[in-house]
């Protein structure tokens, strides 16, 4: 284990500190969301922002996805650069049309004249018994769709490299956390220059036999998986793809090359989830270098049931990246 | 209507000229395009703006050019020839050019000059809405003192991102003229089939905003209304919801051309008697501005630039391939191929 010093933070604080970092070096950058002021933030990740920042750069909307999407798409094109928060991005939902067709599309239908530099951030995914309409990946959704550009970090210091990057990046961000991230502790940078392009996948931890290939939360459960086959002696690579959107199949491709046998890990519904994308792409490009088949963990393509029992089921975790590990041989 | 009086004609007879010039260039410019989609060379969705044009000119002739913005939905052709977009590129870009405002890439419905302060031509019904009270919420954190005018239909006004984004700019105090062009058709549904209560306008008690509907005919009452309007949501910095009567001469789009599935032949000649131009004809002669001979020859002037407006825009050439590429992102490339 390392040592903790002062640069160590929670996923949680890495989202703020780097949110008031911003704010204080660019007028322009303010919050919208549901309670995301006075409340602090459901999930505490705006805590203090409105008493720092006051109500003109913390706004506490009413529960109006659509709108607040919209108002800060507006903003955006007179040069604001306006930060959403979803409660959860289960809720993105409803504001599909003005990040989907709008947000995304406008750079391209002004032929260039508009940009709209927004990011959209909260947390997708499954957290704790929130049951169907509060778990969904969004990811893959969003990720679809040209115009965007999407992250999902795994660690503290990919939410403060990625998210520096989507603070100046003029084009409309997704920015996907994880509930389940948000205490997870981890070193931040401290070169106030320190950026992660988006397109650049991590190497998060190397190895030679297997490549297991994730983003988020996922990345946690491939390297646990990892320590396990090590004890084995099999020598596991896990790739942290982290931008999904642009990706960078080079990374991607580069391991699998390396190690001939990948398994793509991640936490949306397993039909037609962005792991599909990547499989999809591996098998396409890098058939030559396969030593088996390209493996799927997804989430069971079922609701997400409220019972714990039944939502464990859902999730991917170290046991079903075993199995899919064993499959290949 | 605000005030049933006839208004008091304060323009000069130089301003009302060049209002009679704008109403006759829209006029031209839309029957141009309704033509050039039946010949083929516009495609996809085409909506003109014939008969309204009393309500584009008086409003947008009352804001700052260049300083205000403008929003509105995909009739959305009047606007930014008024706010001094180039004719030709608008023309180029509904004919799908390289030389259109957006290269081809937006259409008849997605117009857009943003130096001008025109930020579209939107095609989800009522989705533009939010999108202009941003811009308004833009102006206010800048501390300028912008109107931005959203220019809605009434259909647009059943939309709930409409009444969300009424509430938000009423809480906010957000300096924008909600405008509801009212011209008694949501595509071919008739307004007591789609509106439970047919005054629009009324939709802005409910948030506490100022509402009221006015005349989108007669060029000197909607003056007198936009400017009265516009002085106050730019002293003010408050939203009002405005419910602007007028009618739409032509289909709702250029391929629509059952129009009597939803109104009759009467109907449409009694509505065609209130034509703005033809008003705007007899002021410039009652106060003897100009005779019938002199506004023929204006007329005639102005279909003789409309053709040339034509003529020049489909000079230019369609779209390079590659170029599809371009615009997708303001620092990066898509990943290309199929």
């Amino acid at each position: 284990m390392a040592v903790a010093t002062e640069n160590t933070k929670t996923y949680r604080e890495a989202i703020r500190e780097t949110l008031i970092e911003e704010m204080e070096k660019n007028p322009n950058v303010f919050l919208m969301g549901e309670d995301i002021g006075r409340y602090q933030g459901t999930f505490r990740v705006t805590q203090g922002l409105f008493d720092k920042f006051k109500e003109s750069r913390v706004l506490d909307t009413p529960i109006s996805e659509p709108g607040i999407v919209g108002m800060a798409i507006g903003a955006a094109m007179v040069g604001l650069r306006p930060v959403v928060e979803m409660m959860t991005m289960s809720f993105s939902i409803l504001a599909l049309d003005q990040i989907i067709n709008h947000a995304a599309k406008i750079h391209y239908m002004t032929g260039g004249q508009a940009t709209v530099p927004l990011i959209v951030r909260g947390p997708g995914g499954a957290a704790n018994q929130l049951s169907a309409q509060h778990s969904h990946s969004m990811e893959g959704w969003y990720a679809h769709c040209p115009g965007l550009k999407v992250v999902a970090p795994s660690t503290p210091m990919c939410v403060q490299g990625l998210l520096r990057q989507a603070l100046v990046d003029q084009n409309p961000v997704i920015f996907t956390e994880n509930p389940g991230l948000y205490g997870v502790k981890g070193e931040l940078s401290s070169d106030p220059d320190f950026k992660i392009p988006f397109g650049k996948a991590r190497i998060a931890r190397e190895g030679k036999d297997l490549s297991l290939i994730a983003y988020s939360r996922m990345v946690h459960v491939c390297l646990a998986v990892a320590e396990e086959l090590a004890k084995q002696g099999i020598d596991v690579e896990v790739v942290d793809v982290r931008s999904l959107l642009p990706l960078d199949t080079e990374t991607i491709y580069n391991s699998v090359r390396k190690t001939h046998r990948a398994v793509v890990v991640y936490e949306d519904w397993k039909s037609g989830g962005f792991g599909s994308e990547i499989a999809a792409r591996i098998g396409e490009d890098c058939f030559d270098d396969l030593d088996a088949p390209v493996g799927r963990v997804g989430g069971l393509n079922v609701p997400m049931p409220y019972s714990r029992v039944l939502e464990l089921e859902c999730i991917p975790n170290e046991a079903d990246v075993l199995a899919a590990v064993q499959k290949i041989g | 209507m605000a005030n049933q009086a006839k208004p008091e004609i304060t323009e000069t007879p130089a301003q009302l000229t060049e209002f009679y010039r704008q109403m006759l260039l829209i006029r031209h410019f839309e029957e141009k395009c309704n033509q050039i989609y039946r010949t083929g060379k516009a495609g996809g969705y085409l909506h003109v703006y014939i008969g309204m044009e009393a309500t584009a000119v008086g409003w947008i002739s009352c804001l700052k050019i260049g300083w205000d913005y403008v929003i509105t939905a995909y009739r959305d052709h009047a606007q930014p020839i008024l706010m001094g977009s180039d004719p030709v590129a608008l023309m180029a870009e509904i004919m799908g050019r390289q030389g259109g405002t957006s290269r081809g890439k937006g259409g008849s419905m997605h117009l857009y000059d943003i130096e001008k302060g025109f930020f579209g031509g939107w095609g989800i019904v009522g989705g533009h809405v939010p999108l202009g009270a941003g811009l308004a919420l833009g102006s206010k954190y800048k501390g300028e003192d912008r109107v931005t005018l959203c220019f809605l239909g009434d259909g647009a006004s059943n939309a709930g991102v409409f009444f969300e984004t009424l509430n938000m700019a009423a809480l906010w105090d957000l300096p924008v003229v909600f405008i509801i062009e009212n011209n008694e058709f949501a595509m071919g549904t008739r307004l007591e089939y789609h509106a439970a209560d047919t005054e629009l306008h009324k939709r802005g008690y409910p948030f506490g905003m100022k509402h009221e509907r006015v005349d989108g005919m007669d060029l000197i009452q909607v003056r007198r209304d936009a400017k009265r309007i516009i002085d106050e949501v730019r002293e003010t910095q408050k939203p009002m919801l405005i419910e602007v009567m007028n009618y739409r001469f032509s289909g709702h789009g250029a391929a629509d051309n059952d129009r009597q599935l939803y109104r009759t032949k009467e109907e449409e000649e009694l509505n065609m008697k209130r034509d703005p131009i033809a008003r705007l004809e007899k002021i410039l002669e009652d106060m003897k501005i100009m005779n019938r001979e002199k506004m023929e020859a204006i007329d005639e002037e102005i279909q003789a630039q409309v053709e040339e407006i034509y003529e020049k825009a489909d000079a230019s050439p369609h779209p390079e391939k590659h170029e599809v590429y371009d615009h997708v992102y303001s620092d990066m490339e898509p990943e290309k191929g199929h």
